[in-house]
Parts: C-alpha cells; sequence; structure tokens
C-alpha cells in the first residue's frame, strides 16, 4: 500500500481510453464500476473536446455483484456495437472489474460480433497510464496492421511514413503534430497514416505500406513501433524532435532514411531559438540552475535544450517513467547530477529544494512546487491542466517548437528578474524591517518556510482561479522581493565550471531521504545545521539575491563543515565565495 | 442493460410519471464528497483505500485545489496487497501511522471505502475500530464507503454523516428540544439559517456536520432535524436510531422552499405566525428582488435534468414554480419518497421523473426534445454544447452557496448565466 497525495499517471486503463479517443471507428467497452465515467471530463473538460469519448462503461453497482455482471458486460457489448457501429472494438477491465475476473475477452468473443474484437490485458496493480496506451496501440498494430505493398513501386513516388504516438489528452500533440507534417513535407516525404490521433483501424491496416515510421512518444509507440520493424522491416526514426538541434538531428536522420536531401529545410535559419539564446539580452540566462521532471520524452529533451541551447545548468533531472529510468539515468550523468526516479511528488518536492534550483521545469504538480517554494516554473511535460490545452498553436516539436521553448521557459525569469528589481528598489524603507530575524515582514511575499511533507500551505491566496493561471507561458510562483538585495555583482551564481563536476554536489547534503522533515534543511532555513552563522555574516547573506540565497548559504555552510569552522563571519562568506566561483 | 423499465403511473394522484431505468451511468462515486468535506470538517482527513484511478478521481475532481490543502489522500492498494488480507490490514495500519505522525493536527481520519476495497471485503470499519484504539486519544478514526458500487456522488456526504452520528454525543437526560440542520451547508448559509432561527426563537440549533471534529452536536429523543440537503438517507436513518425526529419539509433552494423549510422548524418549535412573518419578511423581500430580473430569461425555458446529485428534483421545484421554467425530464440518481415527498407535491402535473440512468436513451431523449437547457454532469457538458443545446453543469450546484433567501438570487443566475452567454457570442 503505497500512500498518495498526487498521481503522476492514471490507471492504465485511461491510456486505453486515450488511445480510442484519439481513433476514429473504434469503441472501447469498459468493464467499471459506476463513477468510473469521471475519466470521460478529462477529454471532455481538460482537452476540451467536443464529443464524448468512444467509450462504453457497464457501471455496474453493488446489487449487480451478486448476479450476473458477466452478462452485464456482456450486454454493453452487444448494444455498443448496435448502437455505435464500430470498425474494430477494444474490450478490458477497470481496476475494480479486475478483481471480479470475468474475462472480458473470452465474453466478447462468445458473441462473435463480425468486426475485430480485441481484448485487452491491463494490469491495474501493477501498471500505469502511460504503459497502457502503449500496450492498447501495440495490440491494435499488431491485430489489424496487414503485409500490404505500397501502392506504387518506390522508384515512381515520394517516400511514405507513418507518424506513430501522438493520442488524446497528450501534451501538445495537436501541435507537435502539424510541425512534423511540415517537417516531412518540406522534405518530400508523404504520410500514409498518422496513428493513434485521427486514424480508424482501416488506417491501421494500411500502416505497412508505408517505407518508415516516425516515432514522436516512445512512452505511447515505441512498442508497435518496434513491433512493424520486426513484422514488415520498416525502419523507425526515434530521434524526438524537441529542440534546435535534435530537430535537425531528426531532420538529417529522416534524410537518411528516406533518401532525400534535408539540405533546403536545415538552410537559412528555421528556428529563432539559436539567435535569440545568443543575443546579449540572453547572457544572464549562463548557469541557471534548472530542475528538470516530466515524462521521460521531455525531461530527457528539456535537459539538452536546457544545457546546450540555452546555456542553463541542469541541477536536477528525473522522472516518473520507470520504464525508461536507465535513459534518464545516463543523461543526468552527463549533467553529473543523479537522476530523480519517482512517482512520488513529494521526494520530488524535497529533490527541488535540495537541488537550490532557480528555475522548474515540470508537470503540473512541479508547477505547484514552485509556487509552494517561491520558484519561477514552466511545464513541459503531462500531466497537465487545461491551460496547457491552449487554444493558439503551440508545439514543443521542430523549429516553431523551439521558439515556443525559449519563450515559455524564459518568461519566469525575466519575471523574476523585474520583480528582484523592485526588492532592489525598496531596500532602504525596508531595510530594518528585513533586519529583524523573519523574513515574512509586511510587504513582502517571501519563500514560504519549507513544507513538512503533507504539510499544507495554509495561504488561500496562492491558489487563484486555475482559469486565470498562465497559460503555458510559464509563471513565476511568489517571486516577490523577501528582502534587500545589493547588486548582481554580489551574485553567487555559479559560473560554468571549467572542468565538469568541480561544483560540489548537492547530492550528499541530500536530506536523508524520508526524515520527519526532510526539505526543511534545504532552503533557507537551515540555522542550527553545522556552524554557526555570526549576526553580521547572517545580515550580509541576505544581501544576495534571494533565489540564488539557498545556494549561497549552502555552499558557505560547507566551506566551514570543512575547514570546521566553529563561526561563519562575513570573511566566512566571501572566502567561500571565492573558493566555488562568483 | 440499456432495457427500459416501463413506465409507471406510480404517482397517479400527482400526476407525475415516475419512470425507472437501468444502464450505462455517467455520474461520479462518492469518494467526491470529500472534494467539500474535507473543507467543512477542518480537522479531519480523508484517506481512501483504493486503487490508482480513486486518486486519480480526486485530483481530476479536485483541479487545482488539492495543493492548497491537501487533507485527502489515496493509500494505493498494489499486488501484494492483493495476495492476502491480515498483510493488508498490517500495511494500512503503516500507511495511517506515516500519515498521522506527519499531520499532528489531524483530529478526525476517515478511512473512506472505494470500490476495490469493498470489492474484496477489506473491513475498514474494523481497521477504522483497530486505529481508533491505538490512536487514542488523539486521534478518531471512522469509517465509511463512497465506493461508486454503493453511492453516487453525493451518497458519499451521506455515508460520511451516517459515520459521525455513533460518534455524536447523547443529549442531556432533561434536555429542551432542540433543533439540527443535517447537511454541509456553506458557511455564510450556515450562519443566515442561524441568524433566522434566532429571531424565531428556536434555540438551539445546531449543525451537523459541525465545523470541528471535536464539536459535534448531542442528539437524543428531544432532536428534532431539518435535512437541508436531499440526498441524506442514510444519516437520516441512524439519526432516527438515536431517537431523533425529522420535520418534514421541501429543501431550502428558492424563496418558496426557504419559507417551507423554514416553517417546518417553526411549526414544530411552535412559532405563531406572526413571529414567523417578521422573521422571514427581509429575506422574502429580498429573495423576491433578486429572482425578479431572471424570469424574464428563465419563464417558458424548457429545462432537462440529468442525475446526478439528487438535487434535481428541488431544483426543478424552484425552476418551474418561482421562475416559471418548464420541466422536460427530471433525471435522479436516486428517489427518496419520503423525504421528497414535500417536493414532489410542488412538481407540476405531468412531469417525468426517471429514476437511475440508461445513458445512450437518456442522451437520445434529450436531444429529441431539444430542452432550451439542459443540466447535466461535466462528461456530457461540452459535446451537448457542441450539438448545439446549452447546458449548465451540475457539480457547481454543490460547490456554491445555494440554499436560502439571500442565495436565491445567485442559484437562478447559475441557471440564466448560459442563456445569456449565448445571447452575448457573436461568434
Amino acid at each position: 500500500m503505497q500512500l498518495t497525495v498526487w498521481t503522476y499517471e492514471g490507471p492504465p486503463h485511461i491510456g486505453a481510453m486515450r488511445v480510442a479517443t484519439a481513433m476514429k471507428g473504434l469503441h472501447y467497452v469498459l468493464h467499471a464500476p459506476q463513477g468510473d465515467t469521471y475519466a470521460d471530463l478529462l477529454f471532455t473538460m481538460i482537452e476540451r473536446r467536443d464529443a464524448r469519448p468512444p467509450v462504453t462503461y457497464t457501471t455496474f453497482q453493488a446489487r449487480d455483484l451478486g448476479s450476473d455482471t458477466a452478462a452485464i458486460f456482456k450486454d454493453a457489448v452487444a448494444a455498443a456495437y448496435e448502437r455505435f457501429r464500430p470498425e474494430a472494438m477494444i474490450v478490458g477491465a477497470s481496476c475494480t472489474a479486475e478483481l471480479i475476473q470475468d474475462d472480458p475477452g473470452g465474453l466478447a468473443k462468445a458473441l462473435a460480433l463480425p468486426i475485430p474484437v480485441i481484448p485487452l490485458d491491463l494490469p491495474a496493480y501493477q501498471k500505469k497510464e502511460n504503459w497502457g496506451a502503449s500496450e492498447t496501440f501495440y495490440r491494435l498494430v499488431r491485430t489489424l496492421a496487414a503485409a500490404v505493398k505500397p501502392a506504387t513501386p518506390r522508384e515512381t513516388r515520394r517516400p511514405l511514413c507513418n507518424i506513430l504516438g501522438p493520442t488524446a489528452l497528450g501534451f501538445r500533440h495537436r501541435d507537435d503534430l502539424v510541425e512534423i507534417r511540415k517537417l516531412l513535407d518540406a522534405l518530400g516525404i508523404d504520410v500514409n497514416v498518422v496513428a493513434p490521433l485521427g486514424a480508424s483501424p482501416a488506417d491501421l491496416g494500411r500502416l505497412g505500406e508505408a517505407d518508415f515510421n516516425v516515432v514522436l512518444y516512445p512512452e505511447i509507440a515505441r512498442a508497435a513501433g518496434q513491433h512493424l520493424k520486426k513484422t514488415f522491416g520498416q525502419p523507425m526514426v526515434e530521434t524526438v524532435p524537441i529542440g534546435v538541434a535534435a530537430t535537425i538531428r531528426f531532420v538529417e536522420e529522416v534524410a537518411t532514411i528516406a533518401g532525400v536531401d534535408p539540405a533546403p529545410v536545415l538552410s537559412g535559419a528555421p528556428s529563432r531559438l539559436p539567435w535569440y539564446s545568443r543575443s546579449v539580452d540572453s547572457t544572464y540566462l549562463t548557469g541557471k540552475r534548472v530542475f528538470i521532471f516530466g515524462d521521460a520524452t521531455h525531461a530527457l529533451a528539456a535537459a539538452r535544450v536546457a544545457a546546450t541551447e540555452l546555456g542553463f545548468k541542469v541541477v536536477g533531472l528525473g522522472s516518473y517513467a520507470r520504464e525508461f529510468a536507465r535513459e534518464i539515468r545516463a543523461e543526468a550523468a552527463l549533467h553529473g547530477i543523479e537522476a530523480t526516479i519517482t512517482d512520488d511528488y513529494l521526494d520530488v518536492e524535497a529533490a527541488i529544494q535540495a537541488s537550490a534550483a532557480e528555475l522548474v521545469l515540470g508537470t503540473q504538480m512541479e508547477r505547484h512546487i514552485a509556487k509552494r517554494l517561491g520558484l519561477p516554473c514552466a511545464v513541459i511535460s503531462a500531466p497537465i491542466h487545461v491551460q496547457d490545452f491552449p487554444a493558439r498553436h503551440s508545439p514543443q516539436m521542430g523549429f516553431e517548437g523551439a521558439n515556443v521553448l525559449f519563450d515559455t521557459w524564459v518568461h519566469p525569469l525575466m519575471m523574476g528578474l523585474e520583480e528582484h528589481l523592485l526588492g532592489m528598489f525598496r531596500e532602504d524603507s525596508e531595510f530594518h524591517a528585513d533586519a529583524a530575524p523573519s523574513h515574512l515582514g509586511p510587504g513582502h511575499q517571501a519563500v514560504p518556510p519549507p513544507p513538512a511533507r503533507y504539510d499544507t500551505h495554509a495561504s488561500g491566496g496562492q491558489h487563484g482561479s486555475p482559469l486565470l493561471e498562465g497559460e503555458g507561458q510559464g509563471e513565476v510562483c511568489g517571486l516577490s522581493g523577501d528582502g534587500p538585495h545589493l547588486t548582481p555583482t554580489l551574485s553567487f551564481q555559479e559560473r560554468e565550471p571549467v572542468a565538469p563536476h568541480v561544483e560540489p554536489s548537492r547530492m550528499d547534503e541530500q536530506p536523508s531521504s524520508r526524515g520527519a522533515n526532510p526539505v526543511a534543511n534545504a532552503g533557507e532555513e537551515r540555522g542550527s545545521s553545522s556552524a554557526a552563522w555570526a549576526a553580521d555574516a547572517e545580515k550580509e547573506l541576505k544581501k544576495i539575491p534571494f533565489f540564488v540565497r539557498g545556494k549561497a548559504r549552502a555552499n558557505t555552510e560547507r566551506f566551514a563543515r570543512e575547514r570546521a569552522l566553529p563561526l561563519i563571519t562575513v570573511e566566512t562568506l566571501y572566502d567561500a565565495k571565492a573558493h566555488f566561483g562568483r | 442493460m440499456n432495457a427500459h423499465a416501463p413506465l409507471t403511473a406510480f404517482e397517479s394522484e400527482r400526476g407525475l410519471e415516475i419512470r425507472q431505468e437501468r444502464g450505462q451511468r455517467a455520474v461520479f462515486c462518492g469518494l467526491t464528497g470529500i472534494v467539500w468535506l474535507h473543507r467543512k470538517i477542518q480537522d479531519a482527513f480523508f484517506l481512501v483505500v483504493g486503487s490508482r484511478t480513486c486518486a486519480h478521481l480526486i485530483q481530476s475532481a479536485a483541479g487545482v485545489m488539492i495543493f492548497a490543502e491537501p487533507r485527502f489522500a489515496t493509500a494505493i492498494m498494489d499486488e501484494r496487497d492483493l495476495a492476502g488480507l491480515a498483510d493488508m490490514n498490517d500495511e494500512l495500519d503503516a500507511v495511517v501511522g506515516r500519515l498521522v505522525a506527519r499531520r499532528p493536527e489531524i483530529k478526525l481520519l476517515f478511512l473512506v471505502g472505494s470500490c476495490p476495497s469493498e470489492v474484496i471485503k477489506l473491513d475498514l470499519s474494523r481497521a477504522a475500530q483497530r486505529l481508533s484504539r491505538s490512536l487514542a486519544p488523539d486521534v478518531r478514526v471512522l469509517s465509511y464507503s463512497g465506493s461508486g458500487i454503493e453511492t453516487t456522488f453525493t451518497q458519499g456526504e451521506d455515508a460520511c454523516l451516517a459515520s459521525l452520528v455513533p460518534e455524536m454525543p447523547a443529549e442531556a437526560a432533561q434536555a429542551e428540544p432542540a433543533l439540527l440542520v443535517v447537511g454541509a451547508l456553506a458557511d455564510v448559509v450556515e450562519d443566515q439559517f442561524a441568524r433566522i432561527f434566532s429571531e424565531m426563537g428556536i434555540g438551539p440549533v445546531r449543525f451537523l456536520p459541525a465545523r470541528r471534529a471535536g464539536a459535534m452536536p448531542p442528539v437524543g429523543p428531544n432532536t428534532r432535524y431539518l435535512l437541508a440537503q436531499p440526498f441524506l438517507t442514510e444519516a437520516a436513518r441512524v439519526l432516527d436510531e438515536r431517537g431523533a425526529t425529522r420535520l418534514s419539509a421541501p429543501f431550502p433552494l428558492g424563496a418558496e422552499g426557504t419559507t417551507g423549510w423554514l416553517r417546518a422548524a417553526a411549526d414544530a418549535f411552535g412559532v405563531g405566525a406572526e413571529r414567523f412573518a417578521t422573521a422571514t419578511a427581509p429575506g422574502l423581500r429580498r429573495a423576491e428582488q433578486a429572482l425578479a430580473p431572471y424570469r424574464a430569461m428563465l419563464a417558458q425555458r424548457r429545462i432537462f435534468f440529468f442525475p446526478d446529485s439528487q438535487l434535481e428534483i428541488p431544483l426543478a421545484r424552484f425552476l418551474s414554480r418561482e421562475m416559471g421554467a418548464e420541466l422536460v425530464e427530471v433525471g435522479t440518481p436516486y428517489l427518496h419518497r419520503g423525504h421528497l415527498d414535500r417536493e414532489m407535491a410542488l412538481l407540476p402535473r405531468g412531469t417525468r421523473i426517471v429514476e437511475g440512468q440508461s445513458l445512450d436513451d437518456q442522451m437520445d431523449r434529450c436531444r429529441q426534445a431539444r430542452p432550451d437547457l439542459t443540466v447535466c454532469g461535466l462528461g456530457l457538458a461540452n459535446p451537448l454544447e457542441a450539438e448545439g443545446l446549452a447546458t449548465k453543469w451540475s457539480i457547481e450546484l454543490l460547490f456554491t452557496p445555494i440554499q436560502g433567501y439571500d442565495q436565491a438570487g445567485d442559484l437562478a443566475e447559475l441557471f440564466a448565466r448560459p442563456l445569456v452567454r449565448r445571447t452575448r457570442l457573436e461568434v
């Protein structure tokens, strides 16, 4: 039994529903108790779909358990077929129906419907949403994709590919698809089938006609892509084109497989990100400490973009996708850090605090962790809420996607600096108030005290109307001045280390994972730990811009500890600063 | 499945057509009640014992609020738990132990049963007793079921309140008659009612649930209770068992409902007609003033209710009698004929009430009728809007103060707003 305040992924049948809802002509009969229809509103409200998901639920109740739930299921399948006349059907059980073991597959088969009926076995007590989507898509492809030859010989036509992976309720899948289609078209490549999004079962039957497959979201479509590779010999492009470099790599790979020239697509300046990032206004982004968390696809891509295209320093990288833990760990190692592989958001919160990040790139949940910690943040991955299904074109992929990434990720930081400057100019009048031990003086919305696990942040004003929150533009989470700041010359922002990893590792300072208050000493309130702070040193520390102050405090205390200094003075503070860099 | 129950002339003397329907139901389960109950009882924590689906439901229903004050969580059962029951109780104890250690301010912990925990017959009431013993005196542990197989949406509140009733202290032997208002109301509404009862000279007046776990009101044979919500079947039953007497009343929605509801209390406590009129006159006047502008928008509008909360019948009564709307169909997940007796008497002849649901058939009827306004859940609202039907999403009626005189205008506005919006949008 696992104590869960928030779950990053839904149960696996939600994944199956994302595939069914993405497609046309496919119906899903789900053996589930009354109430599981809540899932409909993920699609009708969060994604704002204009039709009910193609899902029939048996919605059995307690009184039905005494009778024949199997008969209820069979009747539901028969009625759904009669009403919706789908080309194919998937049938399965939700977590509760799994316990009563009615065998949806066998029952549906007994009806001998004149369409393919594909049973899903989704172990709800072991697996989760993305696995469910992947498994469902794989089963569909395995059952429906037939060995068909292209209509015309390869020599007389343009190359043909399938795009695999976009689903309903996917983070920016709609717009990513537009960008990828644009790139492929510019390369002179035709798209055979896009699936699951927009495909019918008959379309899946034509998958074999393509020359190769593009897998956009490995979480969803890697298994299907591998199957097609094995069965039809279709090569698979699995480079996720998020970021400029990744998009270039993607274009080159696709061009090689298709036998076309990538140069026209890559010539000129297809994305504005490189120039924006090189322009002097972006210099202050150098070495910004960023914590990244999300699904594997987006977290990996974000780490690369952050480090190599925006010049950030990746101080935390993690994912809730255990299936991709190996890849995440490898990427984290490149940044000299240890990956956070967990689906417990309290662990993520602890890791973010321990990392002393200045920017958080994460999911809807990290947005709220960041809000509590007073950190700027932007959303890069599902799970997401309604504001991350925007009306405007907002891809993450391709060259336009890179433009979106630049704006979205930098936006909260720009705002952060503005807030910081406001803090500077309030210095004189508020100096005395801030000199008090508490940094929670009037007029300050300081970084709140680090929350204990399961503790709550009582301030009701923290959570305004969700509809009014920034629409994926990233946002500033409670970033207002918490005291007088000196000029940035006193900044403790680190230089990019000359050699990788000379920077002191934070991992050894991470509080012993799940203690009673594991995160309390990571932020500003280290108080009693290690050497004592002299009053004037404490005061001097307060002059450091607050978003790097946690790091400065940690470095100074580490410096003092290593030298067994009993008291941290102003001198120690600057000695540590000189030692660790800038 | 999906078979029509025959039309019956159950309420022929009132001219109501009451139909029962079985089939696919698009409703929330009782776990959803946690979303508002955890705010009402300020030192209670709700621990769902269930699956990842349950956790997903709660966070979807709670939206972003889960981060603001998460006084609820889910103990997600996994494969190991399903292997053997004894082990599972140990696991539960461990989860509760950790939870309580980290949230020392919790005084009342609800173990909330779910479909999976009910199906495997995990005995949460025994677990609650065991944990109550081990955590006494700091934390009291209760249990109830919010499972979809047993409860529909607001019935979760019913089950929760019913679990509280045995915890209520016994009233003193010679206690004077007391009024108990049952059902979670917005604090502002609760305070308004308290003032009106006080002006009528009724007292003591107490509310269930109380705002704090340690302050649950006493109950006994001298307690008269008024249901503030129509979905409190089980809570009423256990109150009856403790000797309390229910006052038959309509529900306090709209001016008429509120007056009828207050009058039931006034009659039971021997309040004279003049004093009653004095106490209610200002509220009635304000309600009338607030309702008037919406009447033009809602009169003759044809309204269709999908089943959701059991509030549908009182709402239909309000809309038809006070706003002049026409009722096409009034769906309700469950119809308690005793508690809704007074409401049904006020419905216009010929009103079609449908208890239960067969979703696709009901949607067919709705499409065919093309009502001016359809009251339904969030899974249906946008699809129906896309078909050109104006909708009012029903869950808002649980999250908004709508009871009493001073909310009557707000209640009407909730129904008028989607219609007004349609007239404004030019794209």
